[in-house]
């Protein structure tokens, strides 16, 4: 098959599904759109792995713009290359919105990626949309999201230009707040989903300011002229020479504030601080989309930005890489210990989430082009990712089965679940351990080598925040994991005739797969044969001593987890007791979200709206409405002149004829 | 022969009688009076200017003629709606129709 | 009377004047297919204009005008023509137009109470409305607007809810006040253009010659205010746009779909044909004054609407930020933001029309506006839910519908222009076009605070659940609606194309301007 008739198929087919699903919900039950749903995804699915296959495997060409013909390696390097590329809008003559397909290592990877978790997300909600019951009749709906989500996840990924990028970006949003708010009927789910599409949609405004800046002056959208010889064109565009920074604005070099806002739109979607208040929120939307956007996919996209546009950042703007990984480490260690107070289970994995995305921004911030240990971040991350994705997705998931059973996300209702539950039990277990980094689990080579990297460039303190956040991370797990399986068994399971037990078919398969790739990760072809800043092999440094000090911590987190949570004991309360006022603090996610209702709610609504609405109703209506009444007055007062006295009119006449009379002729 | 200031003093002597009588009348029947006169007077220029301007032409004569009838015309209509004020309001003085609505 | 194929736009609606005038007033349902046949009739000549005009321009035909007619109607004192013509703007106004028409008198089916003489008075705004966009003469056009503006007095004063009266007097004051300033400036225009030797005229090409070349450039500053101003109001431009909260809440369904969807579009069209292109030296001298005022409707209109709580006073409020949004790319003046502002018109014609259909049938059904009062309204009538959130992303500016492309190009050439006057040192347009920006999440801000308000969350009032959901002809309507935003949405090249056949001969006008701004 060629690979230019099938990619069309990758993205119109998800979205032909969603306008199907979408326009027939009333008319199908949910089951079978389920099934139709799937049907189709599965196919897309398919595709995906073979093109995917196919440019890491294969060999083949497509003709680009110019009637050449290019193929998907030479040599050793993997070639960038653009499947098809529609004229979507002409805006101005050099800067035209195309909606194309772009194949290079990094959106191949991804397209594998959504690929597996989407798919897996599909037949998982079969089971758990279905058998929770009693909302079946929005099962149509939900696959009809879930169709637009994946479409718009593959067009961001796939684009071939910035602006096809906000665009899917926008989707991507949009299809997160319908996803979250699919329980439309709780006012939890109301306001969380008012607040993710916010929170986004006001860092999307700091990406599309970048936006606007980056194409005014190199006249171009597309990912290829950014990135093509060390971002030269870009370099160029804003005379950016070694000495110099180029053009300047309030003294700031323009490349920085343009870039650094294109960061901001990631760290938006990305969940980095201070944008990451959405994100724990979020959970409150079904757990297998949460599992799906907001832990393998959506919240990855501003990772995927950074490494899109990497050779922008690192040969024009070095210093937004170092604010990343600042920010970066700053968000992981902080979500990290939030995570540790949390009782909510899936709020736990959500700031376990924005923790190592935060990961993965830091390896990116770390990485510059130049040699093989400097490049390590760039591969680091992207590794980082996949791995991310698959145990965070099973992770997810697994807690998407334990609240099927107990119908609570609260920690208090759990405790000993194991024996009713193994296989969410082993699944748990193995993303808890790829996630502390334990060897031969895959968040272990991940994470280690974003811990190289952070030391082998020289950002000693970083690298010493990101090897605390690893323990924490551990210890965080394992406290989940130990409250959920161990501790001590909530009374209620024994008597209840609704026994905690494993799932459906439909629900273990996926947890299954994952934990397979988890496990499995090791087997995979290696990253470093082509997902690297330069797109060919890569040496991939290990610094044992990392790996030593990062296992030790991991077990040391994990140890403590055990002491403290294995059985039920008195510890944890005693030494919560020692501070209460810190854990309350942690507890409410450092009072975040408090600052960020201060200024929307206090001063946004509360002052600027009001305001403008009072001076709106007072002060402009109120000037329409005083010409009103003068007139009126004015009319009042001299309608007594019109007195229907004939008399007087012929007075006054007599006068008005003498007047003029008497001006006419002197 | 008379000189035409005779008439035209005639003729402004009796417009502002006329005029006086419209302002300083209160009675409706008064005030058509008063009209009339004005428009004697206005009569009284016209044949008078056509006897010395144009000797030879006769419109000033028919328009006098014209104003008569059109003022006995006008008398007949003010008289009738005099009347309906009289019937109405009991009284045919000036003030008694200001309100013109009601 | 080929030649004269444009004056069908008028002549339909005048016949089905005639034709609804025969049927006595019971009949309501001949009264209603009367008009959605006709209405349909203009949607079918609207559509035959647009191929047309692609085809004529495809065989080369390359004068700025198409469909071309002209017969003298008064010619003593004044020189008036009645000029006919469409160039790809009006084009797609005229579609916009006939859409709206369309679907409006879908959503005024469920009018009861004297439908005979409220369709004849609907027929008649939309004649002035047609009248507007089809005629190149000045007076004809300030006649027809006037035949639009008429019409609303009376629809708003008998028709209308709430404080009726207060509202229909204060819009048609308000507007007649804008277009006595307008006809001074357009008498302006005639008298003072006129060439040595040469005879005044109300012709829009001849006066785009005429004007710059004759008239004085203080007179040019004098007139240039006075018809932008005349044309802004009814642009809703702050701070004239006070009419449009009170008249938007007050008027019934269609009239608001067909004020805010066409009328509206009448002041931004005005303010670009009439002030503009017959003043480009003007518009270039003194357009940061009204960029100014336009700016501030912008983020003014969407942070008032923040705060209100009657639904249609939200979007009357968010009409004041898009259509500032319309004035201000006009005032960009360059190729990318005209296309935007053009597409915003369309844009926002079509979406609020959407959104004030789908606000009269809830509130037919709720008998409230007040968006505190209601709750899950998502579970009791699912149709008109789902059509809403469309509308507000729409309004958003959801990508793959309406709303993102106009923003986008406005946003893109808003900025080049900015950047163009930042680097000769004036602030004013890169603060304002960051400003305008930063509507686009105030925006998603008073959206989602209605949807999450009204259409989510549980169910506020009981005696809400029984409402039935959408009938056939509501979905008709909004369906339609629905169609052409997306349609617009996806496939943006079509209409950019149409509006890039006239565009950049008018863009020629102010490429050579230089940028004036006191900061």
């Amino acid at each position: 098959m060629e690979i230019t008739s099938i990619a069309p198929w990758i993205l119109l087919l998800p979205f032909l599904m969603f306008i199907f699903l979408g326009l027939t919900a009333h008319k199908f039950s949910g089951q079978t759109s389920a099934k139709i749903g799937t049907t189709a995804f599965g196919i897309v699915a398919i595709l995906c792995y073979y093109v995917a296959g196919r440019y890491f495997f294969g060999n083949f060409s497509v003709l680009d713009a110019n009637g050449f013909e290019v193929f998907n390696k030479t040599g050793e390097i993997y070639n960038q290359i653009t499947v098809f590329n529609w004229t979507w809008m002409q805006m101005t003559e050099n800067l035209t919105i195309h909606i194309g397909f772009y194949l290079d290592p990094i959106s191949a990877m991804m397209l594998v990626v959504i690929a597996t978790v989407s798919l897996m997300v599909h037949i998982y909600s079969y089971g758990y949309m279905f058998e929770h019951g009693h909302f079946d009749e929005g099962m149509s709906r939900y696959y009809a999201v879930l169709s637009l989500f994946s479409f718009a996840m593959l067009g961001l990924v796939l684009a071939t230009n910035i602006f096809q990028m906000y665009i899917f970006w926008e989707l991507v949003g949009v299809s997160s707040f319908l996803l979250i708010g699919y329980y439309f009927f709780k006012p939890a789910a109301v306001s969380a989903c008012k607040k993710a599409f916010i929170v986004t949609r006001f860092a999307d405004m700091f990406f599309l300011i970048g936006i606007l800046i980056l194409s005014y002056h190199t006249q171009t959208f597309d990912f290829d002229q950014l990135n093509a010889d060390n971002a030269k064109h870009v370099l160029d565009s804003f005379s950016i020479t070694d000495g110099s920074r180029g053009i300047t604005f309030l003294g700031f070099p323009l490349i920085t504030i343009a870039t650094f806002c294109i960061f901001l739109g990631g760290a938006g979607k990305s969940a980095m601080f201070p944008f990451h208040i959405w994100l724990p929120d979020a959970m409150e939307g079904p757990t297998p989309s949460s599992a799906l956007i907001h832990a393998a996919t959506m919240v990855v996209a501003g990772v995927f930005l950074v490494a899109r546009l990497f050779p922008v950042y690192s040969f024009a703007a070095p210093e937004v890489l170092n604010a990343i990984c600042y920010i970066g480490a700053f968000t992981a260690l902080f979500a990290a210990i939030i995570a540790v107070a949390q009782t909510d289970i899936k709020r736990v994995l959500a700031f376990s989430t924005i923790s190592q995305i935060a990961y993965m921004m830091v390896a990116l911030g770390v990485a510059r082009f130049g040699n093989h240990e400097s490049e390590l971040g760039f591969t680091a991350s992207m590794m980082h990712l996949f791995t991310h994705a698959m145990f965070k997705a099973m992770l997810f998931l697994c807690c998407g089965c334990i609240i099927h059973c107990v119908e609570s996300n609260e920690m208090s209702k759990m405790g000993g679940l194991k024996k009713y539950m193994p296989i969410t039990y082993w699944c748990f277990l193995i993303g808890c351990l790829a996630i502390a980094g334990i060897p031969i689990f895959s968040g272990f080579y991940s994470k280690g080598e974003i811990l190289t990297a952070c030391l082998e460039n020289g950002y000693t303190a970083i690298y010493v925040v990101m090897t605390l956040t690893a323990g924490l991370t551990a210890f965080y797990m394992f406290r989940l994991f130990f409250h959920i399986f161990h501790y001590e068994e909530n009374p209620e399971y024994a008597t209840s005739h609704h026994k905690p037990h494993d799932q459906g078919w439909q629900m273990t398969l996926p947890l299954i797969v994952f934990a397979v790739l988890t496990v499995g990760f090791v087997f995979l072809p290696g990253f470093n044969n082509a997902i690297t800043a330069t797109r060919t092999y890569m040496e991939m440094p290990t610094n044992w001593t990392v790996e030593g000090i990062s296992i030790a911590v991991a077990l040391l987190g994990i140890a403590i987890a055990f002491f403290l949570y294995y059985k039920k004991n008195e510890k944890p309360a005693n030494i919560m007791a020692k501070c209460p006022a810190l854990c309350e603090f942690v507890y409410n996610r450092m009072k975040i979200d408090e600052i960020w209702y201060g200024i929307t709610r206090s001063f946004i609504f509360g002052v600027i709206c009001k305001s403008i609405a009072w001076f709106d109703h007072n002060c402009i209506d109120g000037f329409m409405n005083l010409c009103a009444w003068i007139t009126q007055k004015v009319s009042l007062e001299t309608k007594d002149a019109q007195s229907g006295n004939v008399q007087q009119y012929v007075w006054v006449f007599i006068m008005g004829v003498v007047t003029i009379a008497f001006l006419a002729l002197y | 022969m008379i000189p035409v200031q005779f008439y035209l003093v005639i003729s402004t002597l009796l417009f502002f009688i006329g005029v006086f009588g419209f302002i300083s009348r209160k009675n409706l029947i008064g005030l058509l009076m008063s009209i009339e006169l004005i428009l004697n007077a206005v009569n009284i220029n016209f044949v008078a200017f056509n006897r010395y301007l144009f000797p030879n032409q006769i419109e000033g004569y028919i328009y006098s003629l014209f104003i008569i009838v059109v003022a006995a015309a006008e008398t007949a209509v003010a008289i009738a709606i005099i009347m309906n004020v009289y019937r109405r309001m009991g009284n045919e003085t000036v003030k008694s129709i200001k309100e013109l609505k009601n | 009377m080929s030649e004269f194929i444009l004056l069908y736009f008028v002549i339909i609606p005048l016949v089905m004047m005639g034709v609804l005038y025969l049927i006595p007033g019971e009949k309501k349902n001949a009264i209603r297919y009367t008009m959605a046949g006709g209405s349909a009739l203009l949607v079918a000549l609207a559509a035959y204009i647009t191929i047309g005009f692609f085809e004529q321009r495809a065989a080369g035909m390359t004068q700025p005008y198409l469909f071309t007619a002209s017969k003298v109607w008064y010619e003593g004192f004044l020189n008036i023509h009645l000029s006919l013509g469409v160039d790809g703007i009006s084009v797609a106004m005229l579609v916009l137009s006939s859409v709206i028409t369309f679907t409006g008198s879908f959503a005024s089916f469920a009018i009861e109470d004297k439908a005979k003489e409220y369709f004849l008075w609907f027929l008649m705004l939309s004649i002035g409305v047609f009248g507007f966009f089809i005629s190149i003469d000045l007076f004809t056009m300030f006649l027809f607007y006037e035949v639009a503006l008429i019409p609303m007095y009376l629809l708003i004063g008998l028709w209308g809810s709430g404080p009726k009266e207060y509202a229909a007097m204060k819009l048609t004051l308000m507007l007649m006040g804008g277009s006595a300033f307008l006809m001074v400036g357009i008498f302006g225009i005639y008298f003072m253009s006129v060439p040595e030797g040469g005879v005044p005229t109300f012709e829009m090409v001849e006066l785009m010659k005429n004007v710059s070349t004759y008239m004085p450039i203080e007179w040019q500053h004098v007139f240039f205010c006075l018809t932008f101003v005349g044309f802004g109001v009814l642009g809703a431009m702050f701070p004239f746009h006070t009419w449009s909260p009170d008249g938007h809440a007050s008027a019934p369904t269609a009239v608001s779909m067909l004020h805010a969807g066409v009328l509206m579009k009448l002041g931004g069209y005005g303010c670009f044909r009439v002030a503009m292109c017959l003043m480009p030296q003007a518009s270039a001298d003194l357009g940061w004054i009204f960029l100014i005022l336009t700016g501030t409707s912008v983020f003014y209109g969407a942070y008032s609407a923040c705060v209100q709580n009657d639904l249609k006073y939200i979007n009357a409020y968010s009409s004041v930020s898009h259509c500032g949004m319309v004035l201000f790319a006009l005032l960009m003046m360059n190729n990318t933001a005209f296309t935007g502002a053009f597409l915003q018109m369309l844009s926002h014609g079509l979406m609020t029309a959407l959104f004030f259909s789908l606000i009269g049938s809830i509130y037919g059904r709720t008998h409230t506006r007040d968006i505190r009062l209601m709750g899950g309204m998502m579970n009791i009538m699912p149709v008109l839910c789902v059509c809403y959130v469309i509308a507000g992303m729409a309004s958003l500016g959801l990508p793959g519908l309406s709303g993102f492309v106009a923003e986008m190009n406005i946003f893109v050439g808003s900025f080049q222009r900015s950047v163009l006057a930042f680097e000769e040192g004036n602030w004013m347009f890169l603060i304002f076009t960051i400003l305008a920006c930063t509507s686009i999440v105030i925006t998603a801000v008073y959206i989602l605070r209605v949807v999450g308000k009204m259409l989510f969350g549980p169910i506020q009032d009981q005696h809400h659940a029984t409402l039935t959901d959408a009938n056939y002809y509501e979905k008709v309507a909004a369906f339609g609606l629905i169609i052409c935003v997306a349609a617009i949405g996806m496939f943006p090249s079509v209409w950019t194309d149409l509006l890039n056949i006239s565009l950049p001969n008018l863009v020629s006008l102010f490429a050579d301007k230089t940028i004036v701004a006191p900061f």
